[in-house]
């Protein structure tokens, strides 16, 4: 049996790995949204205060939670792809989107503790230590394997989406748009399908992370810096291979908790200072991150005879 | 007949004001991607830098208040080069979107180094200057010297680019990168020069913010968003369209603000941001 805290450290590398995996399934394809910190704080937010306030179970919470993200997705989605918002202009205005997202959920203080955060009604009355229907639970066990389950199904909707065709549609529009669109592929509903894929799975995310914690908080589930963690947690473990962002998140972990460790709370920030130097020499040097790098090494080690390689999802001749 | 809401010119005015410190907030970050075709994600890290300069020469060292400020003018600079020299320069090849992430992780280096050296503590400078009355309505003075300095800077910043050699030679590389190079002007120069002069534009924002407000290591997460947004709403690398853009902005974040909630100031600030960007994606004044 392994204790409370290294189960609590492999849940939040799951929990973190899924939702960087989410970001990454746009992000490889050239859409770096750094407006993915909406979706986690609707689907973190949207839950909590439907149970606080009208009782919803979260169950009922998280479909409210993920049609709000399908919704926002589609409208910030929508006109982004028609009208060809591209490249850094498309970071900025998600950049916008998570912004605006914090300050709502900030302004609304009345009614969501504002930047004090807010804490779902405990469920778990006289001793309990499940409440199903609250998705509350105080074993650390039962939120490994929902954690580790929504993990693998990020993997497999990955593999499925690597698999298709629409991927070679969104690889094509992200190496040249104009000829994407030539050959007959519709850019802004190919777009618009991955960014909805992407965004309700990172809500499911938020979800997930505020029943964990039992906790929310604007700067913890939502804005620029949660954003922000997302795109670098992807980079720093490689977004381009399909366990690239789980490594990252484990690597960023390993290093805050390693640091920790080493060194107690006298240097408050060295993990953070050390990440983000790291973060700087990777995007310059390595920017297919730690996994994809390593794994290119592997390759190039592995492939001198000459080996047919395997193209996904193309049929072979 | 209704009496005209004191109040609400009074937000209007402050808003003016607050518009000349953001445009010219915003002017230092066009010129770096109107020439170098980078967006310093960072920037209002670097004004963070320069807060907290003016704060330990002013108040550790004892430095007088302008002697600091025109040594945190330099150094900001200095670090504007730095950064050009060791982080921009190795990717002005690669992918734009990866330039856009190095300044990104930038931004996290700087955030958490000044954690790690200065604390979590809000710094007050301790100067305060005088609110001036108007009627029944008061302004801070540390606003108006803010907007005056501001407009001073821009005005200067005009002049240097219109009328000086080395002004010239930078608006002709933010024309055409390609062709400059073979009329004799040295594109890593002038980049040089662009981030020296971008870095000091930041340098001397952080003077007037630090009138203002208080230094912590995250204040530049509430200045550095509406100063981009602000940038692409303009038309990225168009300083006349940014100039416009951060009155707009600075409106919406006084009036707004006045009128329901601080927040909801700049909830509606950014939300107009998204619409115009759907209206008009180049930016008021942009070219694509």
């Amino acid at each position: 049996m392994i204790g409370n805290y290294p189960l609590h450290l492999m849940i939040l590398v799951l929990l973190w790995g899924y939702i960087y995996t989410s970001w990454s399934l746009m992000g490889r394809l050239g859409l770096v949204s750094f407006g993915h910190g909406a979706f986690m704080g609707i689907g973190a937010y949207t839950v909590v205060m439907l149970w606080n306030h009208f009782g919803w179970s979260p169950w009922a919470g998280a479909l409210a939670a993920l049609a709000f993200a399908a919704a926002v997705a589609i409208l910030i989605g929508y006109p982004c792809f028609r009208f060809r918002i591209v490249g850094h202009y498309f970071a900025l205005v998600t950049l916008a989107l998570s912004e605006v997202a914090r300050l709502v959920i900030v302004a609304l203080r009345d009614q969501t503790g504002g930047s004090l955060g807010a804490t779902p009604n405990s469920a778990l009355h006289g001793g309990a230590t499940a409440a199903p229907g609250a998705l509350q639970f105080s074993d650390k066990q039962v939120w490994f394997w929902i954690v580790l389950a929504f993990w693998l199904a990020g993997l497999w909707v990955w593999r499925a989406v690597d698999r298709s065709m629409a991927r070679l549609a969104l690889q094509a529009i992200s190496e040249e748009e104009e000829a994407a669109a030539s050959i007959g592929i519709h850019v802004a509903r190919a777009k618009l399908r991955i960014t909805l894929i992407s965004a309700l799975m990172t809500c499911a995310g938020g979800v997930l992370y505020a029943q964990y914690q039992l906790y929310v908080n604007p700067d913890t589930v939502c804005g620029i810096g949660i954003s922000l963690q997302m795109v670098f947690g992807a980079i720093a473990g490689g977004m381009f291979v399909m366990l690239g962002p789980t490594v990252g998140a484990a690597f960023t972990l390993l290093l805050a908790e390693g640091l920790r460790l080493a060194f107690g709370n006298r240097y408050p920030a060295l993990d953070s200072t050390l990440y983000g130097a790291m973060l700087v020499l990777f995007i310059i040097y390595m920017p297919k991150g730690i996994l994809g790098a390593a794994l290119e090494a592997l390759r190039a080690r592995t492939a001198r005879p000459i080996a047919p390689r395997k193209s996904s999802g193309m049929p072979s001749a | 007949m209704e009496v005209f809401d004191i109040f609400l010119l009074e937000a209007i005015l402050n808003g003016l004001l607050l518009g000349g410190l953001l445009a010219l907030l915003s002017l230092g970050l066009n010129l770096i991607f109107g020439v170098i075709d980078v967006v310093w994600i960072c920037y209002a890290e670097l004004i963070m830098c320069g807060m907290y300069a003016v704060y330990y020469l002013h108040v550790q060292y004892h430095w007088p208040l302008l002697a600091a400020m025109a040594a945190a003018v330099v150094i900001v600079a200095v670090l504007g080069v730095i950064l050009h020299q060791f982080v921009i320069r190795p990717v002005l090849g690669a992918e734009p979107i990866n330039q856009l992430l190095v300044t990104g992780g930038v931004l996290f280096f700087l955030q958490a180094a000044a954690t790690l050296a200065f604390g979590i503590e809000f710094r007050n400078l301790g100067v305060t200057l005088p609110s001036i009355r108007l009627g029944e309505m008061s302004f801070s003075a540390a606003r108006l010297v803010a907007f005056c300095v501001a407009l001073a800077g821009m005005l200067g910043m005009y002049l240097f680019l219109s009328r000086s050699y080395l002004g010239t030679a930078i608006r002709a590389i933010s024309q055409d990168r390609a062709i400059m190079p073979l009329m004799g002007v040295s594109p890593a120069r002038i980049f040089v020069l662009a981030s020296a002069l971008g870095g000091a534009l930041a340098g001397l924002g952080a003077c007037l913010l630090v009138l203002q407000y208080d230094v912590h290591p995250a204040i530049g997460l509430s200045f550095g968003p509406i100063t981009f947004l602000i940038c692409v709403m303009g038309g990225l690398g168009s300083m006349a369209g940014g100039f416009i853009a951060a009155f707009v902005f600075a409106q919406f974040i006084s009036v707004g603000g006045f009128l329901f909630h601080l927040e909801w100031g700049y909830v509606l600030a950014f939300a107009f941001f998204i619409a115009m960007m759907f209206w008009r994606p180049q930016g008021i004044l942009g070219r694509r």
